[in-house]
């Protein structure tokens, strides 16, 4: 495996790479086709700038996610997009970085409230197909000076450029969390449930269903959690009564952690909320939902194409987890209309004229 | 973001045109050989638009010679007024087809000449296209023809509880086509971001008439996430027709607090002070000692007579909004403050905002001033407001702050009097030197307004030759022959070649 250690020595590596280049951070998110190619690994670590009070942290890309969350939480900050950890799922080890974590817009729970790892986003340096080091964006959260790379950077896979420095919006970290579940609903009720509770002015911070239960969350300062969570629960009152959560659930809900391990494949499918419902129907199989419903997972039997299964429904499905001849065979990401996969194509071949950064991964 | 606004009327003028009295203000020149065709393409374009739908005779497109920033001024060729994306379509292939650059129009308010055109250039207006399509309360999310105003959007959802984020201050007018284009703000970005945080998908035509669906009614993008680069792209990628946009439960209720201080250094650092505590305000609010006394004699608000005041507003429950204001008085307390204003009812909220709100009117009342729109880190403003009052000492001009300090967008006004020689050229190299300052400390050219046509040459201080090469890539993805808005955001030099082939 080669590592690279600074912008210069990878900016070297890919002028000269002679083919196919296999990009990665800590290796722990192992989403999209299979690629061929030289493994080649960003070691740039280190907090750039951390600054509290403008709620801005800029940072290598190669730095464990681990050591940024320690450091923010040590001033009770946080990344609000709660990343997801797909290890469990993926069944890797490693590190997961926050190069890794762009590269992939990995985003939890919270994505409902607070936005996709891409909406705090506000910078990037990255290093192109043809060697070119490239800022865009920078360390503040109001800027429309030039186009956003730095979004478009975001879910992009490694396959547009390697980042090598990602800055972000922070928000404080929640003082108080509490949770409420509702038990035992089915999933179209569960989704009615949810949207109720999302119309409310309570703030909840998510909302997901698993094991027939309804899990709703309310955070922030303790003086007013209490009473918005009690608030809530009484809005809610038509789904059942309302319970204390006595543990954490959000952290196995982000990782998906129901699914690890066992039999099968795993899919990911982005829906508007209230279609969850009707999807959740058509699946042969196990599901979780988050976001209200707009994110459905779903373990099904090996080789089974739940893209088919949308039907008429806006949406896409992408395959997370399957054996590589199934990715290759139905392809991880969803297809997208000509037009705009004409553009897609056409950006990475400017960005990347040779096709050397994760071909194929995203089409 | 540099403009220029004249006392008693006088129109709002730009720091380039101030420039252009030395150097004339760099358009490209128009294609003569499309002007010569103007018949023949006003004829095409009526195969396909109702009559009323395509002005042409040169007393009535001037009307559309110009946007907010009035200063420059340029009838186009023709303007096109179209009701749906098929239309917009059939407009765009026709000006493909005819090598016509076409410059994308909302209401026309932008503040930095992005809807400006060249007699060359066919106006596309989006007024038309207001239409509300859809409301889904259960997806909070709403769908509008992308034409629609800002406010009427938060209109249509306020009586069930809802509102669209984003709230420019020129939200009565301004149009979600234009609020995409320049990725518009306002003055609660600090918790609900700008527009690109609340864009769930859009209908947008290509150059060549294709028409891209982007997004839609779910969270997150199936590959690349092309509508981030769309918004924010100041119409030059392709035209917007139809956006899915989120909405929100409105707050139980919001409360301001109005806190006076002997020193703007010290009311910079209770602003950091409060962000780091972990509180959240919907909005932070500035005011340096000119601007409260413009204000104060303007509005009679009530405000102390001090050297910094801020306005910090909080929602939520009752309960959550009396928690943060004491949060943030016991904050404000460490910091010596001369008043400390807390509102308890409607009316105290109204009076505090009064003086904020009027403030622009209010400093256009005894001054020629020129306002910037620049951002910097929240942690520089107790260094960026030092050197702004040694520059000001310096130029010898006098400046007046007011602006969003919990995100760092800054709009400081330059005083001068444009009467007085001298005085105008010294308030522009101010300008450009504070405009310089915002980068060096790690911030921007523009927080909200955007780059048009007025700061194209100034993109070079922020950018370097590689980053807006790569910037200027996705033009070429989107719009290869470079049709579409083409002399704004790059420098000239740097588009030249490419709007040639």
């Amino acid at each position: 495996m080669m590592q690279v250690a600074t912008v210069d020595d990878l900016a070297e590596v890919i002028r000269s790479a002679q083919g196919p280049l296999r990009i990665q951070g800590g290796g722990t998110r192992p989403v999209g086709n299979p690629v061929v190619g030289s493994p080649l690994q960003v070691g740039l670590r280190g907090i750039t700038l951390y600054e509290p009070g403008a709620l801005t942290l800029v940072a290598q890309a190669g730095t464990p996610l681990a050591e940024i969350d320690a450091v923010l939480a040590d001033h009770a900050q946080h990344l609000p997009f709660e990343p997801m950890d797909h290890r469990a799922l993926m069944g890797t080890g490693g590190e997961p970085t926050l190069g890794g974590m762009v590269a992939a817009n990995a985003s939890g729970p919270r994505r409902l409230r607070a936005g996709a790892c891409r909406d705090s986003l506000i910078g990037v340096q990255f290093v192109d197909g043809t060697g070119t080091a490239i800022r865009n964006g920078g360390r503040v959260m109001k800027n429309v000076t030039g186009y956003d790379l730095a979004r478009l950077m975001a879910g992009s896979h490694g396959t547009l450029g390697v980042l090598t420095e990602v800055a972000f919006k922070l928000l404080p970290r929640p003082e108080k969390v509490t949770t409420l579940i509702l038990p035992g609903l089915d999933a179209p009720t569960a989704v009615a449930a949810m949207a109720a509770a999302l119309r409310t002015p309570f703030e909840v911070t998510g909302a997901g269903w698993a094991g027939g239960n309804v899990m709703l969350r309310i955070e922030g300062f303790a003086t007013s959690v209490a009473d918005r969570a009690e608030r809530l629960a009484a809005a809610l009152a038509r789904f059942g009564r309302a319970e204390l959560a006595a543990a954490d659930p959000w952290p196995a809900l982000r990782d998906v952690t129901g699914f690890a391990g066992r039999e099968g494949d795993v899919w990911r499918l982005s829906v508007a909320p209230t279609d969850a419902a009707q999807v959740a129907g058509r699946i042969e199989g196990e599901v979780i939902l988050d976001w209200g419903g707009g994110l459905i997972w779903a373990l099904v039997p090996p080789g089974t194409d739940l893209r088919g299964q949308l039907g008429s429904i806006r949406g896409h499905a992408t395959l997370v987890r399957a054996a590589p001849e199934t990715r290759a065979a139905l392809g991880a990401f969803h297809p997208e209309p000509q037009p705009v996969a004409a553009i897609a194509a056409g950006l990475r071949a400017r960005f990347d004229p040779r096709g050397i950064l994760n071909p194929g991964l995203m089409a | 973001m540099i403009t220029l606004l004249a006392r008693r009327g006088r129109a709002v003028i730009s720091f380039d045109q101030l420039q252009r009295k030395a150097r004339l203000m760099q358009m490209p020149a128009p294609d003569p050989a499309i002007l010569a065709r103007k018949a023949e393409i006003v004829a095409r374009l009526l195969q396909i638009l109702p009559a009323d739908a395509v002005i042409h005779d040169a007393t009535e497109t001037r009307a559309y010679e110009c946007d907010a920033l009035t200063a420059y001024r340029c009838p186009p060729l023709a303007v096109v007024l179209p009701r749906t994306t098929e239309e917009v379509a059939a407009v765009l292939r026709i000006c493909h087809d005819e090598g016509v650059p076409v410059v994308p129009r909302g209401s026309g308010t932008s503040l930095a000449g992005g809807a400006l055109p060249t007699a060359d250039s066919v106006i596309l207006g989006v007024s038309r296209m207001n239409a509300l399509l859809e409301v889904d309360y259960d997806n909070r999310l709403v769908r509008v023809q992308a034409g629609r105003t800002n406010l009427s959007v938060t209109d249509a959802v306020a009586g069930d509880g809802f509102f669209y984020a984003p709230d420019p201050s020129s939200q009565l007018a301004c149009a979600i086509a234009g609020n995409i284009a320049m990725n518009s703000g306002g003055a609660h970005c600090l918790k609900y971001g700008v527009t690109t945080n609340n864009l769930l998908g859009a209908t947008v035509v290509l150059m060549d008439g294709t028409v891209l669906e982007l997004g839609g009614p779910y969270m997150d993008a199936p590959g690349l996430d092309l509508l981030s680069v769309i918004c924010g792209s100041e119409g030059q990628l392709g035209v917007v027709t139809e956006a899915t946009l989120r909405i929100l439960p409105a707050p139980e209720g919001a409360r301001p607090v109005l806190i006076a201080f002997n020193s703007s250094e010290v009311a910079g650092a209770c602003v950091s002070d409060i962000i780091r505590a972990g509180i959240l305000p919907v909005a932070i609010e500035f005011m340096d000692r000119p601007c409260i006394r413009a204000c104060e004699d303007f509005a009679k608000a009530g405000y102390p007579d001090c050297e910094a005041l801020l306005i910090v507003e909080v929602e939520g429950s009752p309960a959550a909004i009396d928690d943060q204001l004491a949060r943030i008085a016991e904050i404000a307390r460490h910091h010596d403050p001369i008043e400390l204003r807390e509102s308890r009812s409607e009316d105290e909220s109204r009076r505090i905002w009064l003086g904020r709100k009027s403030a622009f009117g209010a400093m256009g009342q005894i001054n020629d001033y020129m306002c910037l729109d620049g951002t910097i880190p929240v942690t520089a403003l107790p260094h960026v407001l030092r050197r702004i009052e040694e520059m000001s000492r310096d130029f010898g001009l006098q400046v007046a702050n007011v602006f969003h300090a919990g995100d760092g967008n800054m709009h400081p006004l330059i005083l001068f009097d444009a009467n007085k020689p001298g005085d105008l050229e010294r308030c522009e190299a101010f300008g450009a030197e504070i405009l310089r300052l915002c980068v060096e400390v790690g911030g921007c050219l523009t927080g909200e307004h955007g780059v048009g046509v007025e700061k194209r040459d100034l993109m070079t201080v922020q950018f370097a030759p590689q980053d807006l090469e790569a910037q200027a890539r996705v033009k070429d993805v989107f719009d290869p022959r470079w049709l579409l808005n083409p002399a704004k955001v790059f420098p000239l030099s740097l588009s030249q070649g490419r709007r040639a082939a």
